[in-house]
C-alpha cells in the first residue's frame, strides 16, 4: 500500500476579492506522477505555488508527510509558521519554473551547490560532488562550469531541474517547464522528467504538452475555474472524458 | 601688472599636497565603504513591503539629501560635542560623509534592486534559503553588477565632498593647498596643481570602477 505524501484539503486562495482556488482536495501517493491540465487562469500555477508557500492561502490545509505546510491550525485559529520553519518546509519540495530562474552570476555547478551549502550545510567539496552527479544525470557533464548566459534554454532548464532535485526533495513541482523553450529544445527537458519518473520521484507537473501528460503521468487532474473538475487515469480521461468541460478543453488543446 | 608663474614653492611642498590627497582618499574610501553598508540596508528597506521599514528609510534618505553637507560637517564638529558626543576632526568628518553617502548610495542601490527579476528570489525560496540568505548570496551580488555603470558619478561626487573637511581643519588636499597658498603666496600655481590632482584622481577612480565592472561582467 502506497503512502500518502501530499494531502491537500479544501484549499482556498483569494487575490483581493477574486477567489482563484475554491476548495481543492487532492491526495498524492508516493511515486505518483500527476499531470495537471486546464485552461489558462484555472489556478494550476497558484496551486503549485501554495504547496511551496510561494503564495499565502486563506483556507484549507496542505500537509506533506503528515506535517502541515505554512500554517499552524488550532480549531478556527490559523497562524503563519516562522520564516525559518517555512524555509525548512520549502526545502522538502523542489520546484522548476517556466522561466528557469537560474542565478545568473553562478555557474551551473554553483547554482546546484548553493542550496546544498546554505540549507543542507554541506562542505563545498561534498556539494560539488553532488552537483556534478546531478548535472551529469541531466546530460550536462560538460557544462558544469558554464554560466547560465552561456547555456541554451533547454540546458538552463535542465540545470534548474538538477538544482531542485539535488536537494533530495520529497516531491517535485514543475510549472510548464517547457513553455518558454524553442520547440526543438522541449524534448531534452521532457526526457529528463521521464527519467525522474522512472526513478520513482513523486511529481506534480503542470503542462500544456498533452501528449507528454498522456505518456508520463499515472494520473491526470483537470482543473477548471479554481476546482478540480475531473481526474483519473490518462488512458481513460484523454480518450473518454466524463465532463463536458474536459471534452471541450481537449478539443481545443494540441492532443490528438 | 604681470604675474610670473613660479611653481618652485608648490613643488617644494608637493609632498605635503600628496599627503593631503592620501588623506582625502582615505576619508573617501572609509566613508564610502561604511556608507555602502548603510545604503544597502536602506535600499532593502526602501523596496520592502513593510511600512515600518519603508517610512524610516525614506525619511533618512529625504532629510539627508536635502541638507548641504557643509552644514552637516559643521553640525557634527561643533554641535555634537555640546550634546555629549565628542569626536576628533577626522572621525567626525568620516561620520558625516558615511551617513551622507548612505543616503545617496541607498537611492542608487534601490534602482539596482528593482531590475532584479522576482523569479530569482522565488527560486531561492523554493530551495529553502531564508530571505537574508537570498539577499546576501543572490540579490546583493546582482545589484552591485547592475549599479556599477552608474556608480562612478556618485562615488566621484562623494570623493570631491572630502574637500569640505577643510572647513574643520582636517589636513586633506584642499586644506593642505590653502596652507601652502597662505605661506607662499603662489595663489595661481597652488590652486592649479591642486585642481589637477583632483581631476587626475577622479579619472583614476572612474577607470578603476570600469575595471571592476569588466571583471565582474557575467560571461555569455
Ligand atoms: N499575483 C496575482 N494577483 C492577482 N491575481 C492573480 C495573481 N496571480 C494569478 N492571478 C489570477 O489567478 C487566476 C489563476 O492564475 P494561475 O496563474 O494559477 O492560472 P494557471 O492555471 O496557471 O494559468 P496558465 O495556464 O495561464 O498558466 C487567474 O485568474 C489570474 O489572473
Ligand atoms: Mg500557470
Amino acid at each position: 500500500m502506497a503512502k500518502t505524501i501530499l494531502d491537500i484539503r479544501g484549499l482556498r486562495k483569494t487575490y483581493g476579492q477574486h477567489e482563484v482556488l475554491k476548495g481543492v482536495d487532492c491526495a498524492v501517493q508516493e511515486g505518483e506522477v500527476i499531470a495537471i491540465i486546464g485552461s489558462s487562469g484555472s489556478g494550476k500555477t497558484t496551486m503549485l505555488r501554495c504547496i511551496n508557500m510561494l503564495e499565502e492561502f486563506q483556507g484549507g490545509t496542505i500537509s506533506l508527510d503528515g506535517e502541515e505546510i505554512g500554517y499552524h491550525v488550532e480549531g478556527t485559529a490559523r497562524r503563519r509558521k516562522s520564516e525559518k520553519e517555512i524555509a525548512r518546509q520549502r526545502a522538502l519540495t523542489g520546484m522548476a519554473f517556466q522561466q528557469f530562474n537560474l542565478f545568473p552570476h553562478m555557474t551551473a555547478a554553483e547554482n546546484v551547490m548553493l542550496g546544498l551549502i546554505k540549507v543542507k550545510k554541506m562542505a563545498k567539496f561534498e556539494a560539488r560532488a553532488i552537483a556534478e552527479t546531478w548535472l551529469d544525470r541531466v546530460g550536462l557533464a560538460s557544462r558544469v562550469d558554464h554560466y547560465p548566459g552561456q547555456l541554451s534554454g533547454g540546458q538552463q532548464q535542465r540545470v534548474a531541474i538538477a538544482r531542485a532535485i539535488a536537494m533530495a526533495p520529497r516531491l517535485m513541482l514543475f510549472d510548464e517547464v517547457t513553455s518558454a523553450l524553442d520547440p526543438e529544445l522541449v524534448g531534452e527537458v521532457l526526457q529528463v522528467i521521464k527519467g525522474l519518473a522512472a526513478d520513482g520521484m513523486t511529481m506534480l507537473l503542470v503542462t500544456h504538452e498533452m501528449r507528454f501528460a498522456y505518456e508520463v503521468s499515472s494520473r491526470v487532474i483537470f482543473m477548471n475555474q479554481g476546482v478540480i473538475c475531473e481526474e483519473g487515469n490518462p488512458k481513460e480521461m484523454f480518450v473518454r472524458p466524463k465532463t463536458e468541460r474536459l471534452a471541450e478543453f481537449l478539443k481545443t488543446s494540441s492532443f490528438n | 601688472m604681470g604675474y610670473t608663474l613660479n611653481f618652485g614653492a608648490v613643488w617644494r611642498n608637493f609632498d605635503f599636497l600628496l599627503h593631503g590627497l592620501m588623506l582625502s582618499l582615505g576619508l573617501a574610501v572609509t566613508s564610502i565603504l561604511i556608507g555602502a553598508a548603510i545604503g544597502l540596508v536602506l535600499a532593502f528597506a526602501l523596496i520592502s513591503k513593510n511600512r515600518f521599514a519603508v517610512v524610516p528609510a525614506r525619511l533618512y534618505v529625504t532629510v539627508l539629501r536635502n541638507l548641504p553637507i557643509l552644514v552637516l560637517v559643521l553640525f557634527a564638529y561643533f554641535a555634537l560635542p555640546q550634546m555629549g558626543f565628542r569626536l576628533d576632526k577626522i572621525k567626525s568628518f568620516v561620520l558625516v560623509l558615511s551617513v551622507y553617502s548612505g543616503a545617496y548610495l541607498a537611492e542608487v542601490f534601490r534602482a539596482g534592486l528593482l531590475s532584479i527579476p522576482k523569479g530569482l528570489t522565488e527560486a531561492g525560496l523554493a530551495i529553502g534559503l531564508t530571505s537574508m540568505q537570498i539577499r546576501t548570496s543572490i540579490i546583493a551580488p546582482l545589484m552591485v553588477r547592475n549599479v556599477l555603470p552608474s556608480l562612478s558619478s556618485t562615488v566621484i561626487s562623494l570623493f570631491k565632498d572630502t574637500s569640505l573637511a577643510a572647513a574643520i581643519a582636517v589636513p586633506e588636499l584642499t586644506f593642505a593647498a590653502r596652507k601652502i597658498n597662505v605661506e607662499s603666496f603662489r595663489v595661481i600655481e597652488t590652486w592649479m596643481i591642486t585642481s589637477a590632482l583632483y581631476v587626475a584622481t577622479c579619472f583614476l577612480i572612474a577607470a578603476l570602477l570600469r575595471f571592476v565592472e569588466r571583471r565582474l561582467a557575467l560571461p555569455r
